[in-house]
């Protein structure tokens, strides 16, 4: 009884870029920036692999939304083992207003179109922080969703899933079909080899647009603006403690 | 002709006044050492005139010294914008210290020069004020390469020059600026399968490892920094831009005029200062797997290292811990492994490549009386099992909190490794003292940390003499008083006894020609004469 596991992977800016603000203050400059897969989605490819090398699953589907480059993800993907991909392609210009929304009713088309058993995300993207299209992918398919999983193991029943959460580790187990978002500690991702790299060329990718699964792409946000943090201010030397306590007073930090 | 001499004769002075009398043949000299905050006499021994003879002195002015500094610096600000020239005393300082034992010497001034050309340009400048240059890439040196032991100006190129220049992916080959680090490259290029295997342990810039000739716990495969580099772009103290391999050469191999590229590699910034270098990359594994196994006694270990290189084993790592270095690991990272010395291993090829490796060291450690095999493949597994080797130093920093370690480095055919440690470790014993030992055991290499304190200065009199000691046995043994780190201001002496008198005084020649006046990183590798 091996799964199907639909990964949903992001093309993001890498996260060692430094990141300029464009002109018009409504995005972040991307021409000629350095993307690469979001480190999240990496760790989930990752879990659908060693899932597959456990005879867990059969066959992995690797999906990202995104205009040409998001071809460059997929091959990515292909090339660390995963099977096939599709490519659902968003024209440049409407890429700032595709929102976690919008990929969550493909990602729940796409899972009931290729009748899967686990979407498998990364719990957030490092360029929007939104940590929201798992939960939301679940919510469209009335699928149970095990986000933030540090580790993931088969059940007779389905699954059962150790979750990161702020009082420490939660477990909890959820029948299949399933969501699941892959947190930092699930894994180490593997490196693309040469010889899978090459391999991953002959791979099918399969292309289309979110009109293809009647999804409609208008934005639900609108981004009013887009700031750089406050500049850090100079500080001030003071001569001794009675300099500092004079100054503190005098910036209202004293209530003496 | 005298005035063209005199720059020479002084040996860190700067010329400020020239006089000539004109009844005597007098040369009315005023120098000065570059040092803003201080001033010193100097007295200026004229070689070549009749007579030799101070007729006169005075002290310098601290005027005339913080004119001649101050010129200095405005010039130094023309080229690379006065954002970029730094006196500032705690940027002197952070540019003279590196992260081994021995204190460095601040340089007077920092540059961070943006450009090939602006590093061309700070060096015609340094050499028209007669001043010495010290190239800084990270600061992750351990032989204070970079004490600026008379002063100058620190060139920092890894600041603003740090750009990966090309990636040749089907060449497997890379052009790095100096303020690429070797994490760096291996981030950009593993998204192509290919990596960049040299791992000194520090993430050190890649023009930085060419400088002292590095090497890590990946050379028993994939070789050294000497291996791994085609080409590298020098400026010279004269300003000069060359290419060591050919302006834009990066084949890998050639016949084509004298190997430069091998003279500049570990000449730790005394010839010139990297400002490229085009280095080679290699595919990732397909498959890795990592071991580790205990042994009753070092002969055991460097026994079963010397079989497997004999059976042709491609080993990509073999890493000796002695027992003192284990008790350090399972102390500071919560470990529980036998204290007896162990080998960390890992293997690198196809899937069943890796698996008949594996089967036949098992074997090998087997017959040497080795103890259980952990192995392992998943990547945080194989993390976990060397989590000991990756902390090594730490781990002995820990063992007597607030001492710092003379870290040693000798090299010998592995043959003659399983004696040297055993006497080694005789000898530290002996001195008191606490050593464990981290062996690059595959090439031979390895390191003792000699733990000291820093504000005991006869204990770090023992830690040398046991360092030395070491040194002069493996030179004996057919080997050399440093295998990776460089000789830097430490083993001077020794490099002497190694190469002779005549072998120095050929190196000596080489610098004099490509450094007349003494400026690039005085004061290492070897005396002036």
């Amino acid at each position: 009884m091996a799964l199907k596991v639909l990964v949903g992977c992001k093309r993001v800016i890498d996260y060692a870029v430094k990141i300029r603000i464009k002109p018009d203050k409504l995005g972040v400059v991307t021409e000629g920036v350095k993307h690469s897969m979001n480190p999240f989605d990496e760790i989930a490819v990752e879990e659908a692999m060693r899932m597959k090398e456990r005879k867990l699953v059969n066959e992995i589907i690797v999906v990202s939304c995104g205009p040409a480059q998001a071809m460059e993800t997929i091959r990515t993907a292909l090339a660390m083992g995963a099977d096939r991909g599709i490519h659902v392609e968003i024209p440049v210009d409407k890429m700032d207003t595709f929102q976690p929304l919008h990929v969550s009713k493909v990602l729940a088309k796409l899972a009931e179109k290729e009748k899967v058993d686990i979407v498998m995300l990364g719990k957030l993207a490092i360029d929007d922080d939104s940590n929201q299209t798992a939960q939301m992918t679940a919510s469209l398919l009335d699928w149970p969703q095990g986000v933030f999983a540090s580790k993931i193991d088969k059940t007779d029943a389905g699954l059962e899933i150790i979750r990161e959460v702020d009082g420490g580790l939660e477990t909890i187990r959820t029948t299949l079909p399933a969501v699941l978002s892959a947190d930092l500690r699930l894994n180490e991702p593997r490196y693309a080899t040469l010889p899978n790299i090459m391999k991953a060329k002959k791979k099918k990718v399969e292309k289309m647009t979110p009109a293809d699964l009647g999804v409609d792409m208008a934005p639900r946000i609108q981004i009013v603006s887009v700031e750089d943090p406050p500049v850090r201010e100079a500080g001030q030397t003071v001569a001794d403690v009675d300099d500092l306590v004079a100054k503190l007073k005098e910036k209202g930090f004293s209530s003496a | 002709a005298i005035m063209r001499g005199v720059p020479q004769l002084l040996s860190r002075a700067r010329l400020v006044r020239v006089g000539f009398s004109a009844s005597e043949p007098v040369l009315a000299v005023q120098a000065g050492i570059l040092q803003p905050d201080k001033f010193t006499q100097t007295f200026v021994q004229i070689r070549g005139l009749k007579s030799s003879k101070v007729i006169s002195q005075a002290p310098l002015t601290a005027v005339d010294i913080a004119d001649s500094g101050k010129q200095l610096k405005q010039e130094l600000e023309a080229i690379v914008g006065p954002g970029n020239v730094s006196s500032g005393e705690s940027v002197v300082l952070q540019h003279g210290q590196d992260e081994g034992p021995h204190p460095g010497k601040s340089p007077d001034i920092v540059v961070f020069p943006s450009s090939t050309e602006e590093v061309s340009e700070v060096c015609k400048i340094c050499t028209r004020h007669n001043t010495p240059i010290i190239p800084y890439g990270t600061g992750t040196g351990l032989e204070g390469g970079i004490s600026a032991v008379e002063g100058g100006v620190c060139v920092n190129v890894s600041k603003n020059m740090n750009k990966i220049l090309q990636i040749h992916q089907e060449d497997f080959s890379a052009v790095v600026q100096p303020g690429i680090s070797r994490e760096m490259l291996n981030q950009e290029v593993r998204s192509d399968g290919l990596w960049f295997p040299v791992d000194p342990g520090a993430d050190a810039s890649v023009c930085g490892m060419c400088a002292t000739g590095a090497s890590g716990t990946n050379a028993v495969r994939y070789g050294t920094m000497k291996e791994n580099c085609l080409n590298l772009e020098v400026v010279l103290a004269d300003g000069r831009i060359i290419h060591t391999a050919g302006i834009g050469s990066r084949p890998k191999k050639s016949s084509a005029g004298y190997n430069l590229t091998s003279l500049f590699l570990g000449s730790e910034g005394t010839l010139g200062i990297i400002t490229s270098a085009t280095v080679c990359l290699h595919a990732i594994p397909e498959s890795v797997a990592a071991a580790v196994v205990g042994f009753p006694t070092v002969q055991n270990a460097v026994d079963t290292v010397v079989m497997t290189l004999q059976c042709s084993v491609p080993m990509a790592r073999m890493e000796l811990l002695d027992e003192v270095q284990m008790k350090a690991c399972n102390e500071y990272s919560g470990l529980s492994y036998p204290e007896t010395p162990h080998l960390f291993l890992e293997f690198h090829g196809s899937e069943s490549e890796v698996e008949s490796q594996t089967e036949t060291v098992r074997d090998i450690a087997a017959d040497n009386e080795g103890g259980e095999f952990q192995w392992a493949v998943q990547q945080e597994d194989r993390t976990k099992l060397w989590t000991a080797r990756h902390r090594a130093y730490y781990a002995d920093i820990a063992l007597r909190p607030g001492c710092r370690s003379l870290t040693t480095d000798v090299c010998v055919p592995v043959s003659a490794l399983p004696d040297l440690v055993t006497a080694t470790k005789a000898d530290i014993a002996e001195h008191g003292l606490i050593g464990p030992m981290v062996g690059h055991v595959g090439d031979g290499n390895f390191h003792t940390m000699l733990l000291f304190d820093p504000a005991d200065p006869e204990e770090f009199r023992k830690c040398k003499e046991v360092a030395n000691k070491m040194a002069r046995s493996a030179i004996a043994l057919g080997g050399t008083c440093t295998g990776e780190h460089g000789v830097g201001q430490g083993k001077m002496v020794l490099l002497e006894e190694q190469f002779g008198k005549d072998g120095i005084d050929v190196m000596r020649q080489i610098k004099g020609a490509l450094d007349p006046q003494q400026l690039m990183n005085p004061g290492k590798v070897f005396s002036r004469n």
